[in-house]
């Protein structure tokens, strides 16, 4: 194990995540903030699937409700007039970690397609709500008129400001989802991934925990869908739709599933290589399932598995 | 006579038409040894596996230590001292050894919402898994990959965890299958070391493993116990000679 390799690529990668707002400005090129700001909400999306799919074995196929469900927290308090940001990604959290409570309850009683088909319908029952809502906009959205506002320095208008934000939430989250997953509750739910019998025929009920990581990971991608809209400044349902939900974790598995540097690299790599490659042609996702393939085939564990300290699997 | 620790009533199992499981009474005293022998599929699996909890039965009751546990599940049954080990190994294997022995420990230190302290820097969990890890003899490979264990130790390991769970009753099937001669003489000197003071239902089809630690053996035949006895007495049974034993095991 190259142990001493990986603290060594983590400072970088963190030197280099702090310093694209200097460059950038340096450099006169703002678009680069706004796509960094973007990958870095999508990484917080893929590290709380993470958590369930490749920590927890649950295939789910709709995490966008939850970006989804955080959007309209903020984007509807926003609507009536309400900015304060503490109260809408409070409400973020609080409605997505709810939603994800149930869809979990019922989801988690249930194993592989049936899980998949379940959580994917769940989502595409809340697309149909978004669409359908005239209020808040349905099928074309709405603008957000201001982003969330906080007291003090930290104005999300300020778009370097903003872009700080999202990186020590991201940080935040990492290290969180850091101690959890070594954690005895981090053990419990690893161990029912690898082997569920074993895990219960030793004592554990694995049902509660794994609903406790399903809905966790509801809540802090609650926050990631808060911080979407925010960025997008624009609400739409299209954040729930069920190709982002197979975006979300295209990044995960591209990444390293069962890792937590592997989501934020497999959202680096989505969402470049979408850039790179929409402006050269519009069949770009042509070249993705190659890719996908490819990665699933030769890099088991994705990106990550490629770095220095990207080792076998650790449980 | 005290109650037995282990009571089985009528219990019966269902697979379509198969009866694997047939309207079985069974006893095990506390402290005792009882081998369960019988010939392949006469449903051995399927009778650990509705006392462990982790099949149903269709009808039938089960009691431990004088509480009627048939409805209850596998977790459920583990926390009141039923440990079981699995015929075809049953391990976590991308955790080391010692990581499988610890969860065994920590599944029964309290619930685990416990969502900050390293799990693997516990010593209440670590201490007690090197401890049952030197008895069943893998101290020397607690920090490999259960998946990289050789069979035998994997077989080891089965043991060890169900011993980590600090169980009343063992459930064991088959524990010395598919070991060499060597391995299989360690196992069964290293379970009559516990015998006695664990009450242990053993299925086994080696004889020499089963004359060697039965107190009292059950020969099983399509879900059903024809007999029960003593090792002698079933040695010299002559329905069990006809229906399992065959002439050579008798010697
Ligand atoms: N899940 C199942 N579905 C259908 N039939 C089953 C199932 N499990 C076991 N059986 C059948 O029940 C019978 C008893 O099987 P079991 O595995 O309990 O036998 P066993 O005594 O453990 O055999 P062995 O000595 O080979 O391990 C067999 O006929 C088997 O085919
Ligand atoms: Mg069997």
């Amino acid at each position: 194990m190259t142990s001493r390799a990986r603290p060594l690529v983590l400072g970088l990668g963190l030197v280099a995540l702090a310093a694209v707002p200097p460059v950038g400005g340096l450099l006169n090129q703002p678009f680069y903030v706004d796509l960094v700001r973007r990958v870095m909400i999508f990484a917080i999306a893929a590290l709380s699937l993470d958590l369930i799919l490749g920590y927890g074995g649950m295939v789910s196929f709709g995490h966008a409700a939850y970006l989804g469900i955080g959007a309209y927290a903020v984007g509807i308090l926003a609507h009536h007039g309400i900015h304060n940001g503490v109260l809408q990604w409070s409400l973020a959290i609080a409605a997505s970690m709810a939603v994800a409570l149930v869809i979990g309850a019922v989801s988690i009683r249930t194993s592989g397609v049936y899980f998949i088909m379940i959580t994917l319908a769940f989502t595409q029952m809340l697309y149909y709500l978004g669409i359908s809502i005239e209020e808040y906009g349905g099928d074309d959205g709405m603008r957000l008129a201001v982003r969330s506002q906080f007291p003090g320095p930290l104005d999300l208008q300020n778009g370097t400001v903003f872009y700080y934000v999202v990186l020590a939430i991201l940080l935040l989250f990492l290290v969180l989802a850091h101690r959890l997953i070594a954690a005895r509750f981090g053990m419990v739910i690893r161990a029912a991934r690898s082997n569920e019998a074993r895990t219960r025929a030793i004592g554990f009920s694995p049902y509660r925990y794994k609903l406790m990581a399903f809905t966790l990971a509801g809540a802090m991608c609650g926050l990631a869908g808060a911080l979407l809209v925010n960025h997008t400044e624009y609400l739409t349902p299209e954040f729930m739709h069920w190709t982002r939900s197979g975006e979300i974790m295209f990044m995960v598995i591209l990444g390293g599933m069962g890792t937590l540097v592997g989501p934020v690299l497999g959202a680096f790599a989505f969402l470049l290589l979408e850039n790179l490659l929409s402006g050269w042609t519009a069949h770009w996702q042509i070249i993705f399932g190659p890719l996908l393939i490819l990665v699933v085939l030769y890099a088991k564990r994705g990106l990550f598995g490629l770095l220095p300290g990207g080792g076998p699997r650790d449980g | 006579m005290a109650e037995a620790l282990l009571q089985v009533r009528g219990l019966t199992r269902r697979f379509g038409g198969l009866v694997a499981t047939d309207r079985l009474d069974l006893d095990i005293g506390q402290g005792e040894t009882h081998a369960i022998i019988g010939p392949n599929g006469a449903g051995k699996t399927t009778l650990i596996a509705q006392l462990a909890g982790d099949l149903r039965s269709d009808a039938g009751a089960v009691r431990f230590a004088g509480e009627d546990i048939t409805r209850l599940s596998a977790p459920a049954r583990s926390l009141r001292g039923l440990a079981r080990s699995f015929q075809i190994t049953s391990i976590f294997p991308d955790f080391t050894t010692l990581d499988n022995v610890a969860l065994a420990v920590q599944a029964h230190a309290g619930h685990s919402f416990r969502f900050w302290r390293p799990a693997r820097r516990e010593p209440a969990l670590r201490e007690p898994a090197r401890a049952i890890l030197a008895q069943v003899g893998l101290a020397g490979r607690a920090d490999v990959r259960a998946a990289s264990l050789a069979h035998g130790e994997q077989r080891q390991l089965e043991i060890a965890m169900a011993l980590a769970t600090g169980p009343r009753l063992l459930l064991l099937d088959e524990p010395v299958a598919g070991m060499g001669l060597d391995e299989s003489q360690r196992m069964i000197r290293f379970l009559a070391s516990v015998k006695g003071r664990l009450t242990i239902v053993l299925v086994e089809h080696d004889m020499d493993a089963v004359f060697a630690l039965a107190d009292r053996i059950s020969v099983l035949v399509y879900g059903r116990i024809i007999a029960t006895g003593t090792p002698e007495a079933i040695r010299a049974n002559a329905e069990v000679r006809q229906a399992y034993l065959g002439e050579d095991a008798v010697a």
